[in-house]
């Protein structure tokens, strides 16, 4: 029989430059979740009987031992973990994007600095506090950005995964090397 | 330039692509004649002062919306969902 | 030279540098200019237009004379102000503009010939004839004049771009900026502030004065450090905010490692910014303003409060004998500034009669009415009431009063306003919205006002974002302005220089107006007066003064010109900073792209993507051999393709038939599941948009495919539809291009291929052509669509894109068992020509479904987007033109994309312009070179023999038209 072997996206060692790390994320299971007109709550429930979760408003996550659900756009967010029940893709189109997406974490003191390089989101975290989502442009990627615990999760389509990656890298060498500017004589 | 997407908040311009007067949410019958499709495709106003204009918030949440916005100061007062417009 | 134990540089360490080849040293804290002055070097520039020599004038950013080139080679950068580069060690600087040196420059002829030469000189002069303009004019006034050179090699230097965002941006850092931060810091909203200089502080860093009871530098610091402990505050020092846009948008560029010597490759040499405030106060300061004088252009010539900063900030002086020419009180510390700094004091000379008093020679209702020396100043002459009096000195310090530095409050069409009290331009409130001017950029010059007015402005930029500002008790702190009067020029015999840049003179100014150039406006122009890359910071207003008398109208009437962005000039590196390889495009990568890399494909781009162009086999030299042997490969055997690239729209739903047949020209809501079909999708304005087939997994849940370029457009369109039009349908879709690895399977031998790789082998009957399902390839759930791009019986096997490179080779490995193997895109391209299959060069925005043939595919029992407009008499008149296939009448000569049609008999001219190619193929199956293209009434004119001539490409060749399907039209090998 024919054999296949899957190739993760984003292979490779952690990137590390200062304080900064950036590493890649395995999701697992990742699934497309969009209410039809008029079903959130619908879908909401579902997803608390299935997953313990509701669906979030816009730019909000949500957690539980189940896994995560990440607003992802209008009308849209991603389920991280666990695989969709039959009463949520009643109320809602569900869309396997597992290998669509590829995620990166990068952690560190100055993440959004980093960040910061590279995208016109504010991310202040009185603005952009743990747990909140955005769609906006990295570089000129489209990215789904994540806050988490200590820096930020970036979600970006598989095939600019690398293009991203090398940004990203670009910006964390520019940052640390800002660090050690020294500071002035007086 | 920043735009205040109903959904994500205030946004950089960058994130948004204009696609003309909002005019276009109003599409005639398949049957209104030509004249009033010329109207419909072809014919702007042009005004110096407020405007409804569709932007498309492709590189954020996707959302097409009605934006409000002065031509003359480049003030923009407000932004709705289109499909709350088209949906009324 | 350098003065004993003042300034605010480490004595203790040497910077060595070099000035045009020549070694001198500095100090930690000095700038170019500073460390220029302490070496005696006082001739830094050479001007414009007549090369007079020039030296430093000012201590900031508006400085017009002392631009150098810093560096070398390929990093050398032109036009950088000494008095804002800061010195470090092994810096390198070159004055320009001059030949074959600064001190002793040929091109200062051009002085000689001044009479000759005023404004508008070259409007009259090198009118005729025209042609000479460009061989000959142009390149010799470009020799003489100018300002530095550019490299012509890449940029070495990293740029970098970047975001903040914040409640309050406060610009500038003197003592109305460092109030209203501490004030809007103190109230918890989050502050930027950006300060241009390489410390914060401003004027509180040159004055000698008290605030709050100490040394005004402590009061400074001491701020500075609470500061420092507020994190809702960031301090962005060596930052100039550059322009005021819409929504509160400021651009800043920050000067990050250009005070450092040796620096790592990662670190930035400067840093883009773009702030998003949602208020702003401007204290950006004032800048001195000249007075016109003959002669006032000579090295040792500058601004009262330059040569206060030279001393008090750097420790410096350009000469040992000074005199001071001011009009105001405030000016007249300089004397007392230098004097407690051991300088000798020849003159302090004022046109007014109460002055205050000086241990030095006053001269009251006096003015400087000549200058001597030549490299650099020797001798002031003063008129007074007494008679002409001649001075040595070796400095003289100029000030006529202070302008406000506004220019921020113009950027968004806001003209300032005249304020008769101080006699200066002064912002109009709300002139930017958000924007609140503060302290000397407001027209309060004194200290005590000036922290006033930061915590006054700070304030009511606090009140629009709903925030109460704090109590704050202002620092005590000098308040006395003092009086001083007006004094644009004096006049003289010789020229009183206005813009040192530009070497616009007074006359100049009173020239335009006599030629009736007498807006401000026009005489802008006629001039240069404001034109070059200081924008006339220090001179506007004196040019507008003088413009104002020479017409008889006052300057309020007389009005000004608007500054615009940016503020200071901006390298056009940081610009683009980001824009360079993957930041100027992303890079898509497909499954297979390792595996076709390694195969020594040349890859091309297709929209972001990267594409094969061909598999060049052992042997091979060119890219036709190569692309000949795919084709042949792909009708007589088998190939692979991977086309994981075309866009893929997952739409589920109940209301996907109904919304489909809305997007769709063709109908699509009685397509069975297990079926796919092709469709084209039309502008509202009835031309064709892009074409593609959708297929029916099952009952609600469909998948669409698009041309790889259109990906994006078709996926707005959709949204558009959607939101626009449909927005109860109850359908949702995504795109899932990113998911699938997708790869044809492409030949007579494709099925046999298929089935080695498929969990369960199929027949051809099970699986028919347009037929598509869910099959499993090593136990993974793939999909399986029959459609064909290339004629041939095809397949195209997507599978999740984690194991798409695993069977991309295993494809391989199997194709190549039955002598076939990969195509790239010049074989994919070459046998859907064969075919007449369409792309983007067909249907290229100004075709219609009529024009390419597929009329009989719009649906007349519904609307759709497109319907109306597609029938509009105009989009389906037999005279357009029509898609058709041609054929070279020549083995040897093709048919290039953008020729042009003709009667065999006509001349090649546009008037008779019959059609055009756009896709042109040699075809290795036909053995002839073939093309499709556009022909008017072309359906009906198949078999005519034409003329195809390309003027650009130097074609011309017979050719004859015919269907534009070549090969196989009944399509029986693909079925």
């Amino acid at each position: 029989m024919t054999v296949l072997t899957p190739q993760r996206a984003l292979d490779g060692q952690e990137l590390r430059h200062g304080n900064l790390q950036l590493s890649t994320v395995a999701l697992g299971r990742v699934t497309w979740v969009a209410p039809y007109p008029g079903e959130e709550t619908a879908l909401s429930h579902a997803l608390q009987s299935a997953c313990s979760m509701s669906f979030p408003g816009p730019g909000e996550s949500r957690e539980s031992t189940a896994g995560r659900i990440l607003w992802s756009g209008r009308a849209q967010a991603l389920l991280i973990g666990p695989h969709p029940s039959a009463a949520i893709e009643k109320c809602a189109a569900v869309v396997d994007q597992t290998d669509g997406w590829a995620a990166m974490r990068l952690g560190g003191a100055s993440a959004a600095q980093v960040l910061a390089r590279l995208t016109p989101l504010d991310l202040r975290p009185s603005h952009f506090p743990r747990g909140r989502t955005a769609r906006s442009l990295l570089g000129h990627v489209p990215v789904l950005l994540v806050a988490i615990e200590n820096g930020f999760e970036i979600f970006v389509m598989r095939s600019m995964s690398e293009t991203v990656r090398h940004e990203i890298e670009t910006a964390m060498r520019s940052t640390a090397a800002r660090e050690k500017i020294p500071t002035a004589h007086a | 330039m920043l735009i205040p997407c109903p959904l994500c908040g205030a946004r950089d311009l960058r994130e948004f692509t204009p696609k003309g007067a909002a005019v276009t949410l109003h599409r005639p019958d398949v049957g209104a004649g030509l004249d009033a499709w010329n109207d419909y495709l072809h014919l702007r106003d042009n005004p110096a002062g407020p405007t409804r204009e569709l932007w498309w918030h492709g590189s954020g949440c996707g959302a097409w919306l009605v934006v409000e916005r002065n031509t003359l100061t480049h003030e923009v007062s407000g932004a709705r969902l289109a499909e709350e417009e088209a949906g009324a | 030279m350098r003065l004993a134990s003042r300034g605010r540089i480490d004595r203790s360490v040497s910077l060595p540098f070099s000035f045009d080849g020549k070694l001198l040293t500095g100090h930690p804290g000095d700038t170019l200019a500073s460390a220029l002055l302490a070496n005696d070097i006082r001739l830094m520039g050479r001007s414009f237009k007549y090369h007079r020599p020039r030296g430093v004038m000012t201590a900031g950013s508006e400085e017009p004379n002392a631009l150098m080139e810093i560096g070398s080679g390929a990093a050398m950068v032109p036009n950088v102000r000494a008095t804002v580069q800061e010195l470090h060690e092994g810096l390198e600087a070159h004055s320009q503009n001059r030949w074959p040196s600064l001190s002793a420059d040929l091109l200062a002829c051009n002085d000689l010939l001044a009479p000759f030469l005023g404004a508008g000189f070259y409007y009259k002069t090198f009118m005729w004839p025209r042609s000479f303009w460009e061989r000959l004019y142009e390149p010799a006034i470009r020799h003489a004049a100018g300002p530095g050179r550019l490299t012509t090699d890449p940029d070495p230097a990293r740029h970098e771009k970047a975001f903040a965002h914040c409640d309050l941006l406060v610009i500038g850092a003197g003592p109305a900026g460092l109030m209203a931060a501490l004030v809007a810091g103190e109230a918890g909203v989050d502050v930027i502030l950006a300060d241009e200089s390489s410390e914060p502080g401003g004027r509180l860093l040159t004055e000698q004065e008290r605030v709050g009871g100490k040394p005004a530098a402590d009061w400074v610091a001491a701020t500075l450090a609470r500061l420092a402990q507020m994190d809702n505050v960031r301090i962005m020092s060596r930052t100039t905010v550059a322009g005021a846009y819409d929504g509160g948008v400021y651009a800043a560029h920050e000067r990050v490692s250009e005070h450092l010597g040796a620096r790592s490759k990662d670190l930035p040499l400067d840093c883009f910014w773009r702030i998003a405030t949602r208020a702003a106060v401007l204290a950006a300061g004032a800048i001195e303003r000249p007075i016109a004088f003959p002669d006032n252009d000579r090295p040792g010539i500058m601004m009262a409060g330059a040569l206060r900063s030279y001393v008090n900030r750097y420790g410096v002086s350009p000469g040992r004998k000074a005199a001071l020419f001011a009009c105001n009180d405030d000016a007249h510390r300089t004397a007392r500034d230098l004097q407690e700094a051991g300088m000798e004091i020849a003159g302090v000379i004022d046109p007014r009669s109460e002055l205050p008093k000086g241990d030095y020679p006053v001269f009251s209702e006096a003015r400087v009415v000549g200058t001597r020396g030549r490299h650099g100043l020797r001798q002031v002459q003063v008129q007074s009431a007494s008679g002409t009096t001649s001075l040595a000195a070796d400095v003289l310090a100029i000030s006529g009063g202070w302008n406000p530095s506004l220019h921020l409050s113009c950027h968004m069409d806001g003209r300032p306003r005249w304020d008769e009290t101080i006699e200066a331009f002064v912002p109009r409130p709300g002139a930017v919205p958000g924007l609140f001017a503060a302290g000397a950029a407001n027209g309060v010059f004194d200290t005590s006002g000036c922290l006033s007015e930061g915590k006054r402005a700070a304030g009511e930029a606090l009140a629009t974002l709903g925030v109460a500002a704090p109590d704050w008790l202002l620092p005590e702190a000098e308040n006395q302005a003092g009086s001083g009067k007006t004094l644009w020029l004096v006049e003289g015999r010789a020229r009183a220089w206005l813009d040192f840049q530009n070497d616009v003179t007074a006359k100049d100014v009173k020239g335009a107006a006599q030629e009736g150039y007498d807006s401000v406006e026009y005489m802008k122009r006629y001039t240069t007066q404001g034109m070059a890359p200081d924008q006339g910071k220090s001179s506007n207003v004196n040019a507008l003064a003088i413009l104002a008398d020479a017409t008889g109208r006052s300057i309020a009437a007389t009005g000004t010109t608007i500054y615009r962005p940016p503020y200071a000039p901006l390298p056009i590196g940081a610009l683009g900073a980001g824009a360079q390889g993957k930041g100027f495009a992303p890079e898509r990568f497909t499954p297979s792209h390792a595996a076709c890399l390694a195969r020594g494909a040349p890859m091309i781009e297709a929209g972001l993507w990267y594409r094969p162009s061909y598999f060049p086999a052992p042997g091979e030299t060119t890219w036709r051999e190569s692309c000949d042997r795919e084709v042949r490969m792909v009708r007589s055997a088998v190939g692979i393709c991977d086309v994981s690239t075309l866009g893929k729209i997952e739409l589920q739903g109940p209301d996907v038939g109904l919304f489909l047949d809305f997007v769709y020209a063709n109908g699509f809501s009685r397509l069975k599941p297990g079926r796919v079909r092709y469709g084209i999708t039309l502008r509202e304005d009835g031309h064709v948009m892009d074409d593609g087939t959708t297929a029916r997994l099952s009952e609600n849940h469909w998948v669409m495919t698009t041309t790889t370029a259109a990906a994006g457009q078709v996926m707005a369109h959709l949204e558009m539809v959607q939101q626009c039009f449909l927005p109860r349908a109850r359908l949702r879709f995504t795109s899932t291009t990113d998911s699938w690895a997708q790869f044809a399977i492409a030949g007579p031998r494709a099925l046999e291929v298929l089935n080695t790789v498929l969990d369960n082998p199929l027949r051809p009957e099970q699986f028919p052509f347009m037929a598509c399902g869910a099959v499993r390839v090593g136990g993974v759930e793939a999909r399986l669509f029959r459609i064909s791009f290339s004629g041939e019986m095809a397949f195209e096997l997507a599978v999740p894109t984690r194991v798409g490179a695993s069977l991309w080779r295993l494809l391989l490995a199997q194709a190549e068992g039955f002598g076939g193997g990969p195509y790239g895109m010049e074989a994919l391209n070459v046998l859907r020509i064969e075919k007449g299959l369409l792309t983007h060069a067909e249907m290229h925005g100004r075709t219609t479904a009529f024009d390419l043939g597929l009329q009989k595919m719009l649906s007349r029992k519904k609307d759709f987007i497109g319907r109306s407009a597609s029938e509009r008499p105009g989009l389906c008149d037999e005279g357009r033109e029509q898609l058709v296939g041609l054929i070279s009448r020549s083995r040897e000569i093709g048919l290039p994309a953008g020729a042009h049609l003709f009667a065999p008999d006509a001349a090649p001219e546009r008037i008779n312009d019959q059609g055009y190619v756009t896709s042109s193929a040699w075809s290795p199956t036909l053995e002839r070179h073939i093309a499709l293209g556009f022909l008017r009434q072309g359906r009906a004119r198949h078999g005519e023999r034409l003329r195809l001539v390309d003027h650009l490409r130097g074609v011309d060749v017979a050719c004859d038209v015919c269907d534009p399907v070549f090969f196989d039209p009944e399509g029986g090998r693909m079925r």
